[in-house]
């Protein structure tokens, strides 16, 4: 019996195919908002219409890499997993797909309602209210049936709950947290609402749902991603159980007092900011520890990323999650917070983890899918160009954020000879130029690398769905 | 797995009772909410609204509003008030157009700041503002203290085409606002919805909403909005204003 009669995949296959269309939406807004940045005519072109501007599309750009290229990555994987590992269909088929087309729903609703300024003005939570309460409903579907999922399994066949679906229900339920409380506002009419928290409050509320989307959307989830599929590609058992459990339970207890980092010297009060700092240094060793048990399941078949590119994009994203969790600790210490908070170089850490870490392994697990799925072998050759283009993307990306972000920080401060600040902001605003073009080089390469897989994998599905039709 | 002993250790009863597992997930993850978010909202030295002069008597950071006395009624430096409506209208305007993406409200401690920027911000400036617009990014200059430092006449030319008088800038033209009307109704809806949830506007507030802003362009509204920022506690040398 095949994959497809034995799962419901047909769910599984839309939302891989939706993320690759999202990421390619995605980059395109990145590309365009990096643009305006280094060249501000883009802004309007002429017109005098607001909605190209970079404050009505830069929310566009967050929501349509996070949550509809992310969240349907992880909606794809999540069903393909608990299948999986559990040995059960989903509990509800039905229900999967009421989760498939209210998340794209959400999506559509983004894409016309952000342009149009319609906005919470918190960021990467600005859909308003009745699109949040959209967003509650499609969670909840998620959840409840990835829970129920697991319930009914065989416990003969599958006595334990295999790690990757750890990972993965930590994330759905913090971010049901999360976005539920972050959101609480009071609605004036249908498209306006304003948050029931206000100054200080708001600002810690914000951020803990702002570090946490990060911390659990992007990280846990995504670590679900990476104990499943890298052993899997490998064909081997992850390097150590012990450093799982421990990685997990580190992972779940310790990310959520982060968001204060991100108000360190501000009106929040000092021992929130500092206690936020403190944990995110101790962070390091659960987010290390991660990556290693990640990196070292390899050990032993090193040659096998000589020629697998799936395992390349695996294992070169969790060099960069390394990289990346070395990097927020860094930024969150107290003396170099105040150098780089309100600079690019908070842009260029986001990416590392985002274009580094989630894309290459989303795509990773991606390609695994379909080749399983389809029992295919997708097109090498542009899979190898996706891998070059993107990771080349990236670099560049981060190198020119960290350059731009560094030197903000230095200029604002600096002072010349006698005692008055060296330089006006608009000095530091044109200094930025050549970086902002760079980045947005780095965001075209990245930009044409998501091309390529959607290419590559709406080419393979149609080319194995034409002959399973020839052979039935 | 099971212990040497023999036993099983609560992460292998976990792993067997997903339910089991999900509570525990959720109190992991409830324990930092609880020690760092709800004192906050408890803890009365979160805003600090009320500081101590040099001679002795202690001065409220907050506006002291007497019962018959209408927004118009205070002065620069009486301390933090709620938005008049022509200033609703121009947060309004400055959310939807996502200005807190590239600036700041936000003035840290440090001499730099305080010497581009102004005195370094304090909780309870912001205590009205639902949403917080601290931002997190300064593609821009911060604008807590932005009030009083240009003529409305900049404001409007640089809005209108920012380039003109800042070559350097990356900043979009908001030359549209001067089409735009600013809906007196609307507004009045809006400082209601801001009363429920903690704004103290008065009922003669809000049905002052439409004759304050009758007429007016949501350029006027945003220019409003941009001259107050910063402007409402006088600061005075020899106070602390934190710890």
């Amino acid at each position: 019996m095949n994959l497809t009669e034995k799962y419901d995949l047909g769910v599984v296959k839309w939302f891989t195919i939706m993320a690759s269309v999202y990421l390619v939406v995605g980059t395109l807004l990145g590309v365009y908002i990096a643009s305006e940045l280094a060249f501000p005519f883009l802004n309007d072109l002429g017109t005098d219409l607001p909605y190209f501007q970079f404050g009505r599309l830069r929310p566009l750009h967050t929501n349509a890499v996070i949550f509809a290229f992310g969240g349907s990555a992880l909606m794809a994987t999540a069903f393909y997993i608990v299948q999986r590992t559990n040995q059960v269909r989903l509990w509800s088929n039905k229900m999967a797909w009421f989760t498939f087309w209210s998340w794209n729903t959400v999506i559509l609703l983004a894409v016309i309602t952000l342009p149009l300024g319609l906005t919470q003005s918190k960021e990467y939570a600005e859909l308003e209210w009745p699109i949040d309460i959209l967003i509650t409903l499609s969670w909840a579907s998620y959840l409840y049936n990835f829970v129920m999922t697991i319930h009914v399994r065989d416990r003969n066949k599958v006595p334990h709950v295999y790690v990757a679906n750890w990972f993965f229900m930590g994330m759905m339920v913090m971010v049901t947290y999360l976005h539920v409380v972050n959101n609480l506002s009071i609605p004036v009419d249908w498209f306006k609402s304003y948050s029931i928290f206000s100054g200080v409050q708001d600002a810690m509320i914000q951020w803990w749902w702002g570090h946490n989307a990060v911390g659990f959307f992007l990280t846990a989830g995504f670590l679900g991603m990476m104990y499943y599929f890298v052993p899997k590609q490998a064909e081997r058992p992850v390097y150590s159980y012990r450093l799982s459990v421990i990685h997990f339970w580190a992972l779940m207890f310790g990310y959520v007092w982060l968001g204060a980092h991100h108000l360190q010297y501000t009106a929040l009060p000092d021992w929130a900011g500092s206690l936020g700092a403190t944990i995110s240094l101790a962070m390091i060793i659960p987010s290390w520890g991660g990556a290693l048990n990640g990196i070292l399941t390899l050990s032993g078949a090193w040659d096998r990323l000589r020629e697998d590119y799936i395992l390349r994009f695996l294992i070169m994203s969790l060099a960069f999650y390394a990289m990346a969790t070395f990097e927020g600790p860094v930024m969150a210490a107290k003396n170099v917070n105040a150098l780089s908070h309100y600079t690019d170089w908070t842009i260029g850490h986001v990416h590392a983890g985002a274009l580094g870490w989630n894309i290459m392994v989303a795509a990773g697990a991606m390609y695994h899918m379909i080749e399983r799925i389809y029992n295919v072998r997708m097109n090498q050759k542009l899979m190898a160009t996706h891998f070059w283009v993107h990771t080349i993307g990236t670099v560049t990306y981060i190198v020119a954020m960290w350059v731009s972000g560094i030197m903000q920080g230095l200029m604002w401060r600096a002072y010349d000879e006698y005692g008055t600040l060296a330089y006006t902001f608009a000095e530091s605003v044109s200094a930025m130029h050549p970086y902002y073009v760079m980045r947005a080089t780095g965001g075209v390469l990245v930009l044409i690398g998501a091309i390529i897989m959607l290419i590559n994998i709406v080419s393979t599905i149609r080319r194995s769905e034409s002959v399973q039709t020839a052979n039935a | 797995m099971a212990n040497n002993n023999g036993k099983e250790s609560l992460q292998t009863k976990l792993e067997k009772n997903i339910f089991a597992m999900y509570l525990f997930m959720a109190l992991a993850v409830s324990l930092a909410g609880i020690v760092q978010i709800v004192p906050l909202f408890t803890n009365p030295e979160t805003i600090k609204d009320e500081v101590t002069l040099a001679d002795g008597s202690t001065q409220s950071l907050l506006w002291q509003r007497a019962e018959d006395q209408s927004l118009s009624d205070w002065k620069a430096g009486d301390g933090v008030r709620p938005n008049t409506p022509l200033e609703v209208a121009g947060r309004d305007i400055y959310q939807r157009e996502g200005c807190y993406l590239c600036h700041s409200q936000m003035i840290r401690p440090f001499r730099d700041e305080k010497e581009r920027y102004g005195h370094f911000s304090l909780a309870v400036e912001s205590v009205y503002d639902h949403p917080f617009q601290w931002g997190s990014k300064r593609t821009g200059p911060d604008l807590a203290r932005v009030g009083g430092k240009y003529s409305d006449e900049w404001h409007i030319l640089h809005l209108r085409h920012p380039q003109a008088l800042v070559p350097e800038s990356v900043m979009p033209k908001y030359k549209f606002l001067e089409n735009a009307m600013v809906d007196g109704e609307e507004i009045a809806t809006h400082m209601s919805g801001l009363r429920k949830v903690g704004v103290p506007y008065t009922d003669a507030d809000i049905a002052s909403a439409e004759k304050a802003v009758a007429g007016k362009t949501e350029m006027d509204a945003m220019v409003a909005y941009l001259q107050t920022l910063g402007t409402m506690i006088k600061f005075e040398n020899g106070v602390t204003y934190r710890e």
